[in-house]
């Protein structure tokens, strides 16, 4: 097991070199010129302005030595300091966002951070939940409803079914709106009054006791929540189900039973636990699924975070903002991998053994 | 199950679940594996279901032409026609004055009792006729869906085929390039590139294809080089090796056929899924022309009528119902498949 996370620790900085060697060979699409918002923030407009932003952060050089310097930054010779280079979190300006690529990030990645932790609730409680009951409800109604409940909501694509939501509960019934916060609510969050600690309107409005903008954030969140978990939920059921039943025939499961121990303490003490092994593998897919998911969802909802962001950017291609996105979330996503596996390496004897 | 036989044709008796039974034709043809998949998919109501549904799109792809013919005969037909230029959608049944359909086929005025083309489905903002856009939209959608997952599956079972077989450095490099790839979270990294294509592809189906296909093969690759490392130690591959036989014939006739099936399983859930992504990124407005026959192309109209969506439901409501039709269908045969292939799902039903 040691050597395994040592291994995968090993390979970590081949795949992030890889991701960056692959963003880097997107960005080669622009000419220098649109290349050059990657240090200064005006893009110069006469031919001799341009020649000698060229010149100056040697956009013409050979590919690896640009590569180089958009790693680690390169060095301005008239100023003597040093501008670029993602290694040290400059990213470039972000067009459509009118502030740093990093700047961008900082503000808007608490936004999705929230969308996602608020789906881990139903995914959490609906789905691994109905999946247990359906299991331990074999065939019955309940089974047949969350199979049938399952098999839709997999295929429901979540641009459509966000739609939906919107018919119903804004366009008809008027419940929720789309946004983060009501205008008023949104203005103070952003006041002297107001202090943000994560980013997240319903972690800081309790940290500021101002329950009136966490029930406004929470109002906010529940149609986007919905439609951005109702594909993983389905999953997530199927999963936990099929899981379940698996480990419901084992033989260790009717030696329990033979024991004579109640149902309760057989379903409880070694089924569950060891069914719920196969749900951490797909933690990961789990992450995946919000962050794809994340795109649409945020732009139905007109909701300001990272995937309204991406779309946004690829439109007008603001490519400098499309590339930072685009590394932030895959380095996001190949630690939050690293962690899945070793998390199951610990939770699973029989992965750890091998 | 043991006296099953891999060679179509071998024996005329076989042994079936304890009992010895005369082998069908069918099961001659294609062999006892085959025929037990075969059988398995007519069997599952789910999954014929599925097939119909599947059948259904089809049919209607192949006679876009009669179902919603186009204006004239130099229109180019994945255009949807627009009757006129307002902003405001047209609820269905409103009559069709200007880009009519050239001719009323014979199954319009028996189903309708009109003589006059009228928008069977409303029209979406811009006046896009939507029952022309969802009838030819299957055409682009079974078209792009298709070379999607058929190219991705070719690629990543060369590639993934390839590290599996021979090992080495040559698995290592590729498997690292795997990593990379799915470093990316899927419809952001097919997002990105199709936007960065598009200038140099044109607004078409291609730049969304190509995307969709560059962040899809990996997933294959993965999946049939696991495979085929556990397929290649059995005994009938290293029986093959010893009596001569060479490398792509053990791959070709003994492994890939062998290791193949939960790749199976893997298409036919895509050919649904590629085309959700798919419609996902033209709804983004990546790839297609507006006016363009797409089903997520007709969908996105439906943005700048969020607020009065209930008086102009039926602007999501047809597309979306196609779209979630076509992956349902696909959803169901894959679930299918995956009950007959794993024994160990068997049963669970």
């Amino acid at each position: 097991m040691v050597a395994y996370i040592i291994r995968r620790l090993l390979i970590l900085p081949v795949i992030l070199v890889g991701v960056t060697i692959l963003i880097f060979a997107m960005l080669q699409v622009l000419g220098p010129v649109e290349r050059s918002a990657l240090y200064v923030k005006d893009v110069p407009k006469t031919q001799n302005q341009i020649d000698s932003v060229i010149r100056r952060y040697g956009l013409d050089k050979p590919v690896h030595i640009q590569y180089w310097r958009w790693l680690v930054g390169t060095k301005d010779p008239v100023s003597g300091e040093t501008v670029g280079g993602i290694l040290r979190g400059d990213f470039g300006y972000s067009r459509t966002g009118g502030e740093d690529v990093v700047d961008l990030l900082k503000r808007r990645f608490p936004a999705t951070l929230e969308l996602a932790l608020w789906s881990m609730v139903p995914i959490i409680g609906f789905g691994i939940y109905l999946g247990i009951v359906s299991a331990l409800n074999h065939n019955k109604p309940i089974d047949q409803v969350s199979r049938v409940f399952a098999i839709i909501g997999w295929s429901f694509p979540t641009f459509v079914f966000g739609l939906l939501m919107i018919l119903v509960f804004y366009a008809k019934l008027g419940w929720f709106e789309p946004g983060r916060l009501s205008i008023q609510f949104g203005r103070e969050v952003m006041g002297p009054a107001f202090t943000r600690y994560t980013g997240m309107n319903t972690v800081d409005s309790l940290l500021n006791l101002r329950f009136d903008i966490f029930l406004d954030a929470v109002k906010h969140l529940f149609m986007p929540v919905v439609t951005l978990s109702v594909v993983i939920v389905a999953l997530m059921l199927k999963i936990t189900r099929s899981s379940m039943l698996e480990v419901l025939r084992q033989d260790y499961v009717v030696t329990a039973r033979a024991k004579g121990l109640q149902e309760k303490v057989v379903v409880n003490r070694h089924v569950r636990r060891n069914a719920l092994i196969p749900v951490i593998t797909v933690a990961g897919f789990t992450l995946a699924g919000l962050l794809n998911g994340a795109v649409t969802t945020e732009v139905i909802f007109n909701y300001p975070g990272i995937g309204a962001a991406a779309a946004d950017a690829a439109l007008s291609l603001d490519v400098l903002t499309m590339l930072g996105i685009t590394l932030f979330t895959a380095f996001i996503f190949v630690f939050a991998n690293l962690i899945v596996d070793i998390l199951y390496g610990v939770v699973d004897p029989r992965v750890r053994l091998s | 199950m043991a006296a099953t036989t891999t060679q179509a044709g071998a024996g005329p008796a076989i042994l079936d679940q304890g009992y010895l039974r005369e082998q069908t034709r069918l099961e001659k043809l294609v062999g006892p594996e085959w025929y037990n998949l075969m059988r398995g998919l007519v069997t599952n109501p789910l999954t014929v279901a599925g097939l119909l549904l599947v059948l259904m799109f089809v049919l209607t792809a192949v006679f876009a032409p009669t179902l919603a013919p186009a204006p004239n005969e130099f229109w180019d037909p994945y255009r949807i026609p627009r009757d006129g230029f307002r902003p405001e959608p047209t609820p269905p049944g409103t009559p069709w004055d200007m880009n009519v359909p050239s001719y009323i086929p014979a199954w319009y005025s028996i189903v309708t009792g009109n003589e006059e083309w009228v928008h069977l489905l409303g029209t979406t903002s811009g006046q896009y006729d939507i029952w022309y856009g969802i009838v030819w939209g299957t055409r682009t959608a079974l078209i792009a869906g298709t070379i999607v997952a058929l190219a991705s599956v070719a690629v990543g079972v060369i590639l993934g085929g390839l590290a599996g077989y021979y090992g080495g450095w040559l698995d290592e490099v590729l498997m690292r390039v795997v990593e990379i790839f799915i470093a990316f979270p899927f419809l952001v990294g097919a997002l990105i590139l199709a936007s960065l294509l598009t200038p140099i592809f044109g607004r078409s189906i291609v730049p969304t294809v190509l995307a969709l296909i560059i962040f899809g093969w990996t997933a294959y690759a993965r999946l049939i080089r696991g495979d085929i490392l556990a397929t290649k130690e059995r005994e009938y591959v290293t029986a093959a090796r010893a009596s001569g036989a060479n490398d792509l014939h053990l791959m070709t006739r003994h492994v890939l056929p062998n290791a193949i099936f939960p790749t199976m399983v893997r298409l036919s859930l895509d050919f649904g899924a590629v085309v959700l992504s798919f419609a996902a990124l033209s709804f983004l407005g990546v790839g297609v022309p507006e006016g363009y026959a797409d089903w997520g192309q007709i969908i996105s109209f439906a943005r700048s009528w969020i607020l009065s969506l209930d008086t102009h439901w039926y602007i999501i409501v047809f597309p979306g119902l196609a779209l979630l039709l076509y992956g349902l269908a696909w959803n169901l045969i894959g679930d299918g498949l995956r009950d007959i292939l794993d024994p160990q799902m068997r049963g669970s039903k």
